[in-house]
């Protein structure tokens, strides 16, 4: 039962998969929400299993530029997850963290300071880690992580390194992925959890599945 | 009416003018574009990871240079190109992440462009142009007719090969 067959996963173990990406990201959105001070609200958490080539659609685009935040993972969990925000998105939250509200408004084309670029690694540490100890603590599983890589580039270019693992073994991702969004859409982004299969298999048994 | 093919994550497609064949955001994925410049047909294959040989599932031929090379090639005689017209301009295999302690994850990109090399190389191919490695995503897009090769990265200058 806790085998998982990347061509036929039951519904049960579905909706499991789909309840750990709720309480990861629950985790994660209320600390992203006390860091900046604001309401930020998710949506349900979706367990998609695509192609490659359909892959960097789930962000809106392969040539969208977006911040990614990757960091590998280890122990009884293995993969990678991935904290990824819009550029724009990532611009204005590390705005308001570091209070350069006063600023003119960031558009594509401005560029990070050194300052914001370390705030945004910082938040990318603090949010997948809210992610990653709910999902450690659910389980009783151990999950270390690497430190943070960070990428700013087109969403499908950031997206090739974790596809490429995956590639090792299969032709289809699977991943549990949540977006989230304050009221005004200033600051939105995704949580993509990218366990290896094995992976996937002691998430389940844990659970008694 | 012409339009844009778009070739995703291991995948391939072929094309003749007046279309163009493009794909979107490659990272340390390589873009292999064959071309038949005296039929006008080209190819383009959108490969993953170096070699078919190493994995076991490896059902799907593009997602490997090897046999997504060998597999394209084919596609496109099939619509009528030459063999021995056959010519490439590669892109892509970028670093994205600077790992600092996974040499394998680290050279992923690397490897992709050696493998994708020494294939060409292996089947007689010539490379005309390249622009492969550094650590950023690129959009390529193929004209059969005219036989450049446009490049787009985020902050950088259209690159036309």
């Amino acid at each position: 039962m806790a085998d998982i067959n990347l061509n036929g996963i039951n519904n049960m173990q579905y909706d499991v998969l789909r309840e750990i990406g709720n309480i990861g990201a629950g985790n994660a959105t209320t600390a992203l929400s006390q860091m900046i001070n604001a309401k930020v609200s998710m949506n349900v958490p979706k367990v998609e299993l695509l192609e490659f080539k359909e892959l960097s659609d789930i962000v809106g685009g392969a040539e969208k530029i977006v911040v990614g935040i990757l960091f590998t993972l280890d122990g009884d969990v293995d993969g990678m997850m991935m904290f990824m925000m819009d550029k724009l998105a990532s611009m204005h939250l590390v705005n308001i963290l570091l209070g350069n509200m006063e600023e003119t408004k960031p558009t594509e084309e401005t560029e990070f300071s050194e300052m914001g670029l370390s705030a945004l690694n910082e938040i990318g540490n603090i949010i997948s880690g809210a992610y990653l100890s709910s999902l450690s603590s659910l389980t009783n599983l151990t999950i270390t992580t690497s430190i943070p890589y960070m990428a700013i580039d087109m969403a499908g270019a950031i997206l090739s390194v974790p596809a490429i693992e995956f590639g090792k073994i299969g032709d289809k991702a699977l991943l549990i992925e949540t977006e989230f969004g304050d009221k005004d859409n200033y600051v939105n982004g995704y949580f993509i959890l990218i366990p290896t299969l094995k992976s996937y298999s002691s998430i389940l048994k844990s659970l008694g599945l | 009416m012409n339009k844009t093919i778009k070739v995703g994550m291991a995948d391939a497609n072929v094309c003749r003018p007046p279309d163009l064949i493009a794909t979107l955001g490659l990272g340390s994925c390589v873009g292999v574009v064959l071309y038949d410049p005296v039929k006008k047909i080209a190819g383009l294959v959108h490969v993953m990871l170096p070699d078919s040989t190493k994995i076991i599932n490896n059902s799907n031929k593009y997602k490997f240079a090897d046999t997504g090379i060998v597999t394209l090639i084919q596609d496109m005689v099939d619509i009528g190109a030459i063999r021995r017209n056959i010519v490439a301009k590669i892109a892509g295999g970028a670093q994205m992440f600077s790992f600092v302690n996974n040499l394998e994850m680290m050279r992923i990109g690397d490897r992709n462009v050696e493998a994708t090399k020494q294939k060409l190389a292996e089947l007689g191919i010539p490379i005309l142009a390249e622009d492969t490695g550094a650590n950023y995503g690129r959009t390529i897009e193929f004209n059969p007719d005219t036989g450049l090769l446009h490049i787009k990265s985020f902050g950088k200058e259209l690159l036309i090969l």
